[in-house]
């Protein structure tokens, strides 16, 4: 496959200048942004229900990461959306299973705390 | 200025906020709120790079479904209107620092890293497309990873119904 890797080709010539006219990075930026978010979320939180909402943010900054790649750099293929659609599916797997063991373990414990959620087994 | 960048950095902007209202809010419900805002505000995301497709699966399964899930948890496991406990200062003080730093090292690199894209024409997102190379067999076909996904959500649902089964003795003694 031969690609013209000087076309389109995007350079920021001294390394911040801003443009305003919103591209590939303006997106990189929000999706960085939005996984330290959750990453943040997910140090300072306690609860078991707020720590997956911050699990969700970043599965969400990559799913953002992977549509930019595939509409700026490969506007040719769609790989991009299937690895986001995977994503997705893959995500709310994840969701429900974590819910079902959160509300197990309030059943158990009476709380949702990491800190009193040291015996998962019993 | 066009109306279409006003848009873009409109859902940028209420996409961060609502974000970083979710992680910091004490209110638990109105976190999940926050939350679903910010998906909304991701998917208006993808409207704008014109991906109806992967827009309208954010807004049925996230929106739809997973925030739907978590505010039903949270009503399970919650008094309603009882504020999570405070943090301590520190911790709050350096889980900032460390997300700030780990978010300026990235940005470092995107910024400083040149992207180089293809010319070889489009393709565009319609369903159309992506229904057939989600099927395809062929050299880009997606099927293998579809059945694969399909069984990871069967796995899934099987392990929902034993993580939430009670065993014989539990329902004979009654609780929860």
């Amino acid at each position: 496959m031969h690609r013209d890797r000087h076309a389109h080709t995007e350079r920021n010539q001294g390394g911040w200048i801003i443009k305003m006219e919103p591209g590939l990075n303006h997106i990189l930026f929000i999706s960085t942004a939005l996984f330290f978010i959750g990453v943040f979320g997910f140090f300072t939180r306690k609860n078991l229900v707020t720590i997956l909402m911050s699990v969700e943010l970043v599965l969400n900054s990559v799913n953002l990461n992977f549509i930019a790649f595939n509409k700026y750099l490969w506007p040719n293929r769609l790989d991009g959306v299937f690895f986001t659609v995977f994503i997705i599916a893959i995500a709310a797997a994840e969701a429900a299973v974590a819910i079902a063991i959160i509300i197990n373990l309030y059943r158990n414990h009476q709380s949702i705390n990491v800190d009193k959620a040291e015996e998962l087994k019993y | 200025m066009s109306l279409s960048t006003i848009i873009f950095y409109l859902l940028a902007a209420l996409t961060l906020l609502s974000g970083l209202l979710a992680v910091t809010t004490r209110h638990i419900f109105r976190a999940a709120i926050y939350l679903l805002f910010s998906l909304l505000f991701i998917s208006g995301i993808y409207f704008w790079l014109h991906y109806e497709f992967i827009a309208a699966v954010q807004i049925i399964v996230y929106v739809g479904g997973i925030v739907v899930l978590i505010i039903f948890s949270i009503f399970l496991t919650h008094q309603s209107g009882q504020e999570l406990p405070k943090q301590k200062i520190g911790r709050t003080i350096f889980s900032a620092l460390a997300a700030f730093c780990g978010f300026m090292l990235i940005l470092l690199q995107v910024y400083q890293h040149e992207f180089v894209s293809t010319s070889e024409g489009t393709m565009e997102a319609s369903i159309d497309n992506i229904g057939r190379q989600m099927l395809g067999t062929s050299d880009n076909g997606y099927a293998l990873p579809f059945e694969i996904v399909s069984i990871l959500l069967l796995a899934a649902m099987v392990g929902c119904i034993v993580i939430a089964m009670r065993t014989p003795k539990e329902i004979r003694e009654g609780g929860l």
